[in-house]
């Protein structure tokens, strides 16, 4: 490597934790505060979402209601992938914090099964309610509620995405600055949907059902 | 700006990370955090079919419940805490709660208010529909 | 091909079909221009892939200007008809042309004029301005950037094949709704939004984040230029209303595309519950554009007055209460849509109270301006206008906060008269001084003045005799958006509308042989040192223009007004601080990501539109493709060394110690 050719060796990646000598802040600071207000900002989407669900949740236009659609034990089973894929995403990213490509890999490889069986899970309810009749066509409370729970499903789906490129990189280049930025980016991401999963669950599911 | 917030600002923590790399207490931490989320998750379900919470409470419990569940993977899976070094971060959480509260919350009041004075749907469907061409009568 | 079919090209449409061939032979030309002269390669390089903020921040203004020029067409157009369609008379454009015409001006003004207009003087103002290198994310700078012309695109392509939304720039429900609006309109309309909005969304987060976290050596927040306040204001408002949009226009393309009830009349749905949310980000948007305009009239203000800007504290302050209590008043864009006593004055009294803070601006700037030397260049002239004009329509504004009042001015022509007073008074002669201002910084000449001055009267004279006479109609009882007008009394005032119109398009005219002429003649103009109007922030301590990486080193900062405490102690010492050391950077390479990924959503959001479903296939894949491709680039910096850097700020400091040496003290 020539030094005029900056490419990101580790020795950037030593300088990348603090600041620099021109008083900036790290690429990892600045990396880590724009992907959280990126957050904020798809946060604040789904509140908008979540608003129209809350408006429209009694207009079920004589068509079936929460009550009658919802099944909480499923819904129990998704939010406990959902949780522990959290919890694993913590471990691999712990993995990653002391270099071990095999238990990051693992980890990461364990977030994703979970994830996709959440989405699956999802699936699986989604048709049935359609092949039942109870299509987001129906009335404007199952478009909100497909619309709300769809959205938060088609994140995690690009989640998945995003993961298995993000393993795919890990194995190709290793440890390098800038995909541990990435890595940390997607486990805010992936911490940030579970947030709002917790929200999904009370307002559609456990205030739906309770009704 | 005083040396010591200058400091501050540039041993900004990034969040979700951790200034020094202490594998024990991280995996503390995430342990935690899942058993305080499993705990919340739990009793969520559970308060749908107790007796024990009025009924008409069921939904400010609910509420508490989600908002503390928030609240422990805010702090055990994403690090946020309310040290200086955070400060950025909480702000613009802070920044973020306080625009979702105010759309969530004004949609909601204006919303009900306005279906409050609304005259019902069908009522002005059959008002207007005559006077579309080719529309048929809606009951 | 889905939808699309060779019926979509309005053949049989003479003013559609000759603005298609006008815009199609323009780009041709330009082309051909570009290619044969050998252009192309250094457009690509330098302008296309590149990723500096100062390239993009132009290429922002640019598309601004161009599509001004569309949406005056689009006016003259709306003006021509009402003037000609006076005395029972048809006019020139059918009901279903004329709908189209004001819904596309109204979309084009504020997403494609006033947003890219004020976000690209915030990419190339506010990194100097801070002492800084580059924003925090300047690959994500260039998507943002093609992504709005994705958006663009969209939009010009719509007046080809097919046609537009007939809806107004906001597209209500349910006349939206794929029921009464079955054609491809409004598909165009919401895709080339969806897509420019993610660029204004990533664009309000790299601003956000760059003018949050990073700053030259002791830049504290309270040393911040106020254009940098308002324009973190403006970005944490993008931040906080776009997302709103982009779920709103999502539930809409939803009821359009598979057949969901949000907004439909039936089966529960609620119109209501749109027009709530899109003025929810409505609101918002229109301090977003507003507020980087209140940042320009401020730094134009204190630098043509020679003094610092007066309350520098309580314009901060001022700027983040606009910031806050502009979410808190949307309502009063639709007090007439049924809501309560309490919920109507709820809203009509936040609206009075938003009134406060930029009163307090206001006066801040005439107390700038008192006892300063004032010059009365172009910028400040525009900020004089903006003044007068813009407490104008704020006044109208307050007024209609009033709900009995609103009841009988809502979507009359006083609303439009309103909302173009601010908009134009604010938003856009804010964009006119800024471009004149900064022009110098980004070419390396100033503009013509007497051009500029011609331009400057051209608009402010056409401007009240084009929108005063709209007051007038909208209390003798006109609405908006008519094809023709039905009443005689109106017809002097409508006329007197078309003649302001006429004078403002003199104006516009004027502003483009201002361009031409200072071209040609820029040997009398050149900006020798970089500080062509005696400046107070980092910017002017560049030369014009600034290299790519705008400081040799980062300038230590160490009172308000970073620059002119450096530039007065040199004229005291009579000589510039000593050579700084140099050493090596690094900057980023530039990247075709941003072009390539806007080719992709182009082509996506046409084949939505059109339901040419193996087309989207293959355009989400491509941008896939792109992010993937992207994420594996091993070299992404290029390193500038300490030579480089040397030559090119000893050359800087050359002119300066020689400027400093010829100085001719202010009379």
């Amino acid at each position: 490597m020539s030094s005029s050719e900056a490419t990101l060796t580790d020795r950037a990646a030593v300088h990348d934790q603090g600041a620099k000598p021109s008083g900036q802040p790290s690429k990892r600071i600045l990396v880590g505060y724009g992907f959280w207000v990126f957050l904020l900002s798809d946060i604040i989407m789904f509140s908008a979402i979540f608003a129209a669900y809350a408006v429209l949740s009694g207009a079920t236009a004589g068509g079936p209601s929460g009550a009658q659609l919802f099944h909480l034990n499923v819904a129990a089973i998704e939010t406990a992938c959902l949780l522990l894929s959290s919890f694993t995403c913590g471990l691999a990213a712990i993995a990653a914090g002391v270099r071990s490509q095999q238990w990051t890999q693992l980890g990461l490889l364990v977030t994703g099964l979970l994830g996709a069986a959440f989405v699956a899970l999802e699936v699986r309810e989604f048709a049935a309610m359609i092949a039942h009749g109870a299509g987001p066509q129906r009335s404007a409370f199952l478009s909100a509620f497909f619309a709300l729970v769809g959205c938060h499903g088609i994140h995690v789906s690009a989640g998945l995405l995003w993961l298995g490129t993000m393993m795919a990189q890990l194995y190709a280049k290793g440890f390098r600055a800038d995909i541990m930025r990435r890595l940390l980016c997607f486990n805010l991401f992936w911490h940030a949907l579970d947030i709002i999963w917790v929200g999904v669950l009370t307002v559609v599911y456990l205030l739906g059902a309770g009704q | 700006m005083s040396e010591a917030s200058q400091h501050a600002q540039l041993s900004d923590a990034a969040p979700g990370d951790e200034e020094e790399y202490d594998v024990a207490a991280n995996v503390r931490s995430y342990v935690v955090g899942l058993a305080l989320a499993t705990l919340l998750t739990v009793a969520s379900f559970w308060v749908l079919h107790t007796k024990l919470i009025w009924a008409p409470g069921i939904g400010v419990a609910l509420a508490v419940l989600a908002v503390a569940q928030m609240g422990v993977h805010l702090v055990f899976f994403l690090h946020i805490t309310t040290g200086p070094d955070n400060t950025n971060n909480v702000l613009a959480l802070a920044f973020g709660i306080l625009i979702v509260s105010l759309v969530v919350i004004g949609s909601l009041w204006i919303m009900a208010n306005l279906n409050h004075h609304h005259m019902p749907m069908n009522e002005m469907m059959n008002q207007l529909v005559p006077l579309l061409p080719g529309q048929q009568r809606r009951s | 091909m889905g939808k699309l079919t060779w019926s979509a090209i309005p053949f049989d449409q003479p003013i559609p079909m000759t603005a298609s061939a006008v815009m199609l032979l323009g780009i041709a030309a330009v082309l051909v221009w570009v290619v044969l002269k050998g252009h192309l390669p250094y457009l690509w390089r330098e302008w296309i892939t590149s990723v500096d903020h100062k390239r993009i921040g132009v290429m922002y203004c640019m598309l601004a200007a161009v599509m001004l020029v569309r949406g005056f067409i689009d006016a003259l157009m709306m003006r021509s008809q009402l003037a000609l369609s006076t005395g029972g008379a048809a006019g020139y454009l059918p009901p279903e042309h004329y709908d189209q015409i004001f819904s596309a001006h109204g979309t084009i003004m504020i997403f494609f004029v006033a947003m890219p207009f004020m976000i690209g003087l915030m990419n190339f103002v506010a990194p100097l301005q801070l002492g800084i290198r580059d924003v925090a994310f300047p690959t994500l700078n260039s998507v943002s950037l093609w992504l709005t012309a994705s958006g663009v695109l969209l939009v010009n392509v719509s007046l080809i094949i097919g046609e537009f939304a007939r809806t107004g720039w906001l597209a209500y429900p349910p006349l939206s709704e794929l029921q009464f609006s079955p054609g491809v309109g409004v598909d165009y309309y919401l895709w080339a939004l969806q897509i420019s909005g993610v660029g204004t969304l990533l664009s309000g987060i790299n601003l956000a984040t760059t003018i949050l976290k990073m700053h030259a050596p002791g830049m504290s927040y309270t040393r911040m230029p106020i254009f940098c306040w308002t324009a973190l204001a403006s970005n944490l408002l993008i931040v906080a209303a776009f997302p709103i949009l982009t779920a709103t226009f999502a539930m809409l393309l939803l009821d359009r595309y598979l057949g969901f009830h949000f907004f439909t009349n039936e089966l529960g749905g609620n119109p209501m519950m749109y027009i709530n949310l899109i003025w929810a980000w409505g609101h918002p948007e229109v301090y977003i554009l507003v507020l980087p305009a209140f940042g320009v009239f401020s730094e134009v203000i204190s630098t043509f007055s020679g003094k610092p800007l007066f309350g520098y504290r309580s314009m901060v302050a001022a700027t983040m209460a606009i910031c806050l209590l502009s979410f808190l008043v949307w309502l009063h864009h639709f007090f007439t849509m049924g809501a309560g006593a309490d919920v109507n004055g709820f809203f009509g009294i936040m609206t009075m109270i938003i009134a406060v803070p930029t009163g307090v601006k206001i006066f801040n700037w005439l107390f700038t301006l008192y006892g300063g030397r004032v010059r009365f260049t172009v910028p400040l002239l525009w900020s004089l206008a903006f003044m007068l004009t813009f407490v104008i329509g704020g006044m109208t504004g307050v007024l209609m906060a009033v709900p009995p009042a609103d009841f009988v001015l809502h979507n009359s022509v006083f609303l439009v008269a309103h909302f173009h007073n601010v908009v134009i008074g604010g938003v856009l002669f804010g964009a006119f001084a800024g471009y004149t201002y900064w022009f110098p910084k980004a070419f390396g000449f100033t503009l013509d003045e007497r051009w500029g001055k011609a331009a400057f009267w051209c608009w402010v004279i056409g401007f009240y005799v084009a929108f005063m006479p709209l007051y007038g109609l909208g209390l003798l009882g006109m609405t908006r958006r008519m094809q023709h007008s039905v009443e005689p009394s109106w017809t002097p005032l409508l006329h007197l509308a078309a003649v302001g119109a006429l004078i403002i398009l003199a104006g516009i005219v004027c502003q483009a042989v201002q361009l031409v002429v200072s071209i040609r003649t820029r040997q009398r103009r050149w900006d020798v040192t970089g500080d062509p109007w005696d400046g107070r922030t980092l910017e002017w301590a560049t030369p014009s223009p600034p290299p790519s990486f705008n400081f040799s080193v980062m300038p230590n900062v160490t009172g308000e007004e970073a620059y002119w405490g450096t530039k007065q102690r040199a004229i005291k010492e009579q000589r510039l601080a000593d050579e700084p050391q140099y050493v090596p950077i690094e900057m980023p390479l530039n990247s075709p990501t941003g072009f390539v990924t806007a080719f992709f959503t182009t082509v996506t959001g046409f084949a939505l539109i059109w339901h040419i479903w193996w087309q989207v296939a293959f355009g989400l894949l491509g941008a896939f493709a792109t992010f993937v491709v992207f994420a594996w680039r091993d070299r992404v910096e290029h390193e500038i060394t300490a030579e480089q850097l040397a030559k090119i700020d000893r050359e800087r400091r050359r002119v300066r110690t020689e400027a400093l040496a010829n100085r001719v003290p202010p009379a």
